[in-house]
């Protein structure tokens, strides 16, 4: 499971390719705020691997808590006629999920562009054949490293790297383009180069260099995961050296990491902008991270409603959309309708209210206080991970870490 | 430690008069009619074609070159044939270099 980087310019100037990215008009607060263009389906919490920077809740949904298979059709249904134009199925790890291939062919043939985000450990060729015939347009598979003793480690899983090896070069063979997600911190970051060489030597089309997020199994893994800011540096050059010696062989996307920003990431888009998620027990969220906003109240799919209907009203989708909400010194700042304000679940879990700035702005009055934590953390140097689980968690064992 | 050079199964190249490209699977153009315009939909992302790029793309069908491209809207707007050439290659070549637009391996030397 990874983030969905928001696409996050304005509309026009289209560059030489006549080609912008799209993004909702303005209107009014009064009036709508737009159709959705992409939806994250979180279509369950089970999965082999045991990652520490999980984006998933604390709490996962048991098997049992999930959506049938018919639930998930219809809302393929109703998400095209809403004008969705993108589907990323997910997890936990999607292709857990029996019925995957079915649910790829309805979302195909009712026009959504489907993208798998996988870790891949539980592919097989046949699998892989049957999503690309079934309509699969894209697939993007996690990596933990480029070493597979480091890669298992933090997987917490053995052979996980050699699968997803495998893996990947059978996307490739049965046609699929491919991204790989490289999930960056600061156990892995030497890695780096070797893992874009991995990229090349896979041949994926893009590779996504993605910083840890912290908030759930991530926050709670902070001190053994964040990077120290020589790694920052070099992580930056390295990227921008390959991204030159790399053109039209492997696009690469890269994205500052948070607590080392200067200018807070226009989170998800805005809230309730373009994107929402659906959990594997139906809930509806503006984001994979909201739930961790406690006092929000998030309308489920089980309810009465039609998913038109959370997009327009549901309170917690309307409770940070536009700039209405806002608290000095986003209400009077002249990037307020540029970032919005960063990110909600950022703010609340480093200040403990959701409608401050997001502390990766140097304008947030806890900024200063949230790099010295960074440095800080990165420094003591635990590296011992609390594996993500259905029980809370379990913390690794003494001599595994560091060695 | 492996060289980062491109495999041999790549299939990016640079876009001439012959070309004959195609949209990868990873890129489809669509009409979208909840907002009334032309989309193409590529991982992670939504671009928005001008008219003239969402003409162009709709004769990336790996059957036209890229010559024949420029024959056909040089014959629609008042521009020269050479200017339109160099227009569409430039427009082209991004969407090659960024791995939406692929030339068809039976096409390939």
């Amino acid at each position: 499971m990874s983030p969905v980087p928001d696409s996050a310019t304005v509309v026009a100037p289209a560059g030489t390719d006549g080609l912008a990215l799209l993004e909702p008009e303005k209107r009014s607060l009064a009036a709508t705020y737009g159709i959705p263009l992409s939806v994250l389906l979180e279509i369950t919490h089970r999965c082999p691997l045991q990652c520490p920077y999980c984006s998933n809740p604390i709490e996962l949904l048991k098997a049992n808590r999930e959506l049938d298979t018919g639930t998930w059709l219809d809302l393929f249904d109703q998400a095209a006629d809403l004008g969705v134009l993108q589907v990323h199925f997910s997890g936990g790890e999607p292709t857990a999920r029996k019925d995957l291939v079915e649910l790829v062919k309805h979302a195909s043939a009712v026009g959504l562009y489907s993208n798998l985000i996988t870790s891949a450990v539980l592919l097989t060729r046949d699998k892989l054949a049957a999503l690309a015939d079934a309509g699969l347009a894209h697939i993007q598979i996690s990596f933990q490293g480029s070493d597979p003793a480091i890669a298992d480690r933090v997987a917490g899983l053995r052979n996980a790297h050699s699968k997803k090896l495998e893996a990947a070069k059978w996307a490739r063979e049965v046609g699929l383009p491919l991204t790989i997600n490289a999930v960056m911190h600061r156990q892995t970051l030497h890695l780096l180069p070797a893992i874009l060489a991995m990229a090349v030597e896979l041949d994926a089309d893009r590779i996504e260099i993605a910083n840890v997020q912290y908030y759930g199994w991530a926050l709670k893994n902070r001190a053994a995961l964040m990077p120290t800011l020589a790694q920052i540096e070099a992580m930056t050059e390295i990227v921008e050296a390959a991204r030159e010696r790399l053109a039209g062989i492997l696009a690469i996307d890269f994205v500052v990491p948070d607590y080392h920003a200067i200018r807070p990431k226009k989170c998800m888009g805005g809230w309730g902008r373009q994107f929402f998620n659906i959990t594997p027990s139906g809930k509806v969220l503006p984001c994979h991270a909201a739930e961790s906003i406690t006092g929000l109240d998030f309308d489920s799919v089980r309810s009465n409603h039609s998913i038109a209907w959370i997009w327009q009203n549901s309170e917690a989708m309307n409770r940070y959309r536009g700039t209405g909400w806002m608290k000095e010194p986003c209400r009077s700042c002249a990037f307020r309708e540029v970032d919005f304000g960063g990110c909600r679940c950022q703010a609340f879990a480093l200040t403990g209210d959701a409608a401050n700035t997001d502390p990766a702005c140097s304008f947030s009055p806890h900024h200063a206080e949230m790099l010295g934590l960074a440095v800080e953390e990165a420094e003591a140097g635990g590296d011992r991970f609390l594996y993500r689980n259905f029980s809370g968690g379990t913390r690794e064992a003494d001599d595994a870490a560091g060695a | 430690m492996t060289a980062l050079v491109a495999p041999a199964a790549r299939r990016r190249f640079v876009v001439g008069e012959a070309s004959v490209p195609a949209l990868a699977r990873g890129a489809q153009l669509r009409f979208d009619p909840s907002r009334g315009r032309w989309v193409l939909l590529v991982p992670e992302r939504v671009l928005v074609p001008d008219d003239i790029a969402v003409e162009v793309l709709r004769l990336c069908d790996g059957a036209r070159s890229v010559g024949d491209m420029a024959d056909a809207l040089a014959g629609r707007y008042a521009a020269p044939r050479a200017e339109i050439l160099a227009d569409i290659a430039e427009m082209l070549q991004e969407l090659v270099n960024s791995g939406f637009l692929i030339e068809p391996t039976e096409k390939q030397p």
